[in-house]
């Protein structure tokens, strides 16, 4: 665990797997949710890194440095709390035949992999209520298409590289489209709703297919 | 009856913001907010509001509003000043930095500024539109929080406070000079850059015509990658506002209020957060110096 400066006023903590970003992000927004961390405002955990912020009060960071001596990174956070979502998926990405390709396997076998995976959210970013999903089985982690799309239709679901993920609403992207959620699928986003992200640090995602359009 | 503003003319751009979102930075939600903090701030002290209220932020003037019930209004940031219409009798000016009253049927205009870019016009009970996640703010990158102000746009005014207005404090006519030096904080990846330091300090950099609530790009002298890191991929992580973000073709972008909430180029340095307000009102053309800093740990 290494901690640099962002600024007089946040921390970036640089760590060594999606396993340590985990324990160190759950300890430290366990700590602002226990209220342990005044005048801290953000925590937000990424792939290898977690990002503390306090505007305005550059002193809480100590409190920041303090706790995280007494942090175990290689700790096992409680998956259990964070619960089970289960998405409907329609399999008929533009890129599914591309996916399948890259990874030596038929169409059917990538579905079959894709619904076989327990994945589990890594961290969130990108837009509001996107979740990157970690535990992608080996052959669907593929890199990002060359030229990202202007517009990728809410729904989407992809892969690129080590994550998994679902577009929550329509935007540009570059991460290789496999399905899309059907329409009754639960909200991935919704600012009324608390909490308004669907898909939190921890919470474990399986797909589930619904059949062909 | 609800008092309301209605949108009779509008320029470039024209958003209600309040001091933002932050804290939902974890689920990919923009921190938001006016770009030009103290403006907005000093505007909503001028009609007496609390400092939560939200206001309008104007980008290069163009704005007409039609107000349906006797208004406070107050204009900040650049210097400049507001003109009231009025039917049967000629348009008053009214300067900016001052409250200014008007009565039902009133049609206020917020003209260019000669110089910066944004304008900040407060009115006595705040822009009342619904609050996203506890802020009123519009958000560019995310679509959060109302739409941009349209012609038609009919924005509801909260009753009137009864806070008297506080004064200009300290706060004063926000500066949009032609050339800035701001102190930049190194870190957390100038070791990703080639003499990061040495170079940041003696280049000069020109504000590009891109620049937008989301961030202003930057061009001259290419921030090369260090001879260490070449052809490494920095995996996405927390970006803050005021980050200096160099992509691969060394040119820097100065993440402002609508940033995304994690990036994957590495950031050089953070401008120090007093002096961030500054590029709400840089414009293009304008000439960006850095005095870096190392950030030393909190004691």
């Amino acid at each position: 665990m290494d901690v640099v400066p962002a600024g007089p006023e946040a921390l970036l903590i640089d760590l060594d797997g999606l396993d340590e970003v985990a324990a160190v992000g759950a300890a430290l927004r366990d700590a602002l949710d226990r209220g342990e961390l005044p005048g801290v405002v953000d925590v937000v955990p990424a792939a290898r890194t977690v990002l503390v912020t306090a505007p305005g009060a550059r002193d809480s960071l100590r409190a920041v440095r303090t706790l995280l001596e007494h942090v175990d990174p290689t700790a096992v956070p409680d998956r259990d709390a964070a619960g089970t979502v289960e998405l409907p998926v329609v399999y008929d990405g533009e890129d599914l035949e591309l996916v399948a390709r890259d990874a030596g396997w038929s169409t059917d076998d990538v579905v079959a992999a894709h619904t076989g995976a327990e994945l589990t959210v890594a961290f969130g970013g990108f837009a509001p209520g996107f979740a990157y999903l970690s535990g992608l089985p080996e052959a669907l982690r593929q890199p990002r298409l060359d030229t990202p799309r202007p517009r990728i239709p809410a729904g989407s679901v992809g892969v690129a590289g080590e994550f998994g993920g679902v577009y929550p609403r329509t935007s540009p992207g570059g991460w290789r489209l496999i399905g899309r959620l059907t329409d009754d699928a639960p909200v991935l986003f919704d600012p009324d709703r608390d909490p308004p992200a669907l898909l939190v640090p921890g919470t474990t995602v399986r797909f589930r297919d619904a059949g062909r359009p | 009856m609800t008092r309301e503003l209605v949108v009779e003319e509008v320029g470039p751009q024209a958003l209600v913001v309040d001091r933002g979102r932050p804290g939902w930075a974890h689920i990919g939600v923009p921190p938001a907010g006016a770009l030009d903090g103290p403006a907005h701030a000093l505007a909503q002290r001028l009609v007496g509001n609390p400092p939560e209220a939200a206001g309008l932020e104007i980008l290069l003037g163009g704005l007409a509003l039609r107000v349906t019930g006797a208004a406070t209004l107050a204009l900040t940031g650049p210097p400049g000043g507001l003109r009231v219409r009025r039917a049967g009798a000629p348009e008053r000016v009214a300067a900016s930095h001052q409250a200014v009253h008007v009565a039902a049927g009133d049609v206020v205009v917020v003209p260019a500024p000669a110089t910066g870019l944004r304008g900040y016009l407060a009115v006595g009970g705040g822009v009342a539109v619904a609050a996203v996640l506890g802020s009123r703010s519009a958000d560019t990158l995310s679509g959060l929080g109302p739409a941009p102000l349209e012609v038609g746009t009919r924005l509801p005014v909260g009753p009137p406070t009864a806070i008297p207005p506080h004064g200009t404090g300290a706060v004063g006519v926000s500066v949009a000079p032609d050339a800035v030096r701001v102190r930049l904080h190194l870190g957390p990846r100038a070791d990703w850059i080639d003499d990061a330091a040495d170079r940041l300090r003696t280049g000069t950099w020109t504000v590009a015509p891109t620049g937008d609530r989301v961030g202003v790009r930057l061009e001259g002298p290419a921030l090369e990658r260090a001879d260490a890191r070449r052809g490494e991929e920095l995996r996405s992580e927390g970006l803050v506002g005021g980050a200096v973000q160099v992509p691969p073709d060394g040119q820097p972008v100065v993440f402002l209020a609508d940033h995304p909430t994690t990036g994957g180029y590495p950031v050089v340095g953070v401008v120090d957060p007093a002096e961030l307000a500054a590029f709400a009102q840089l414009r293009p053309g304008s000439s960006v110096r850095f005095s870096p800093v190392a950030t030393p740990p909190p004691a």
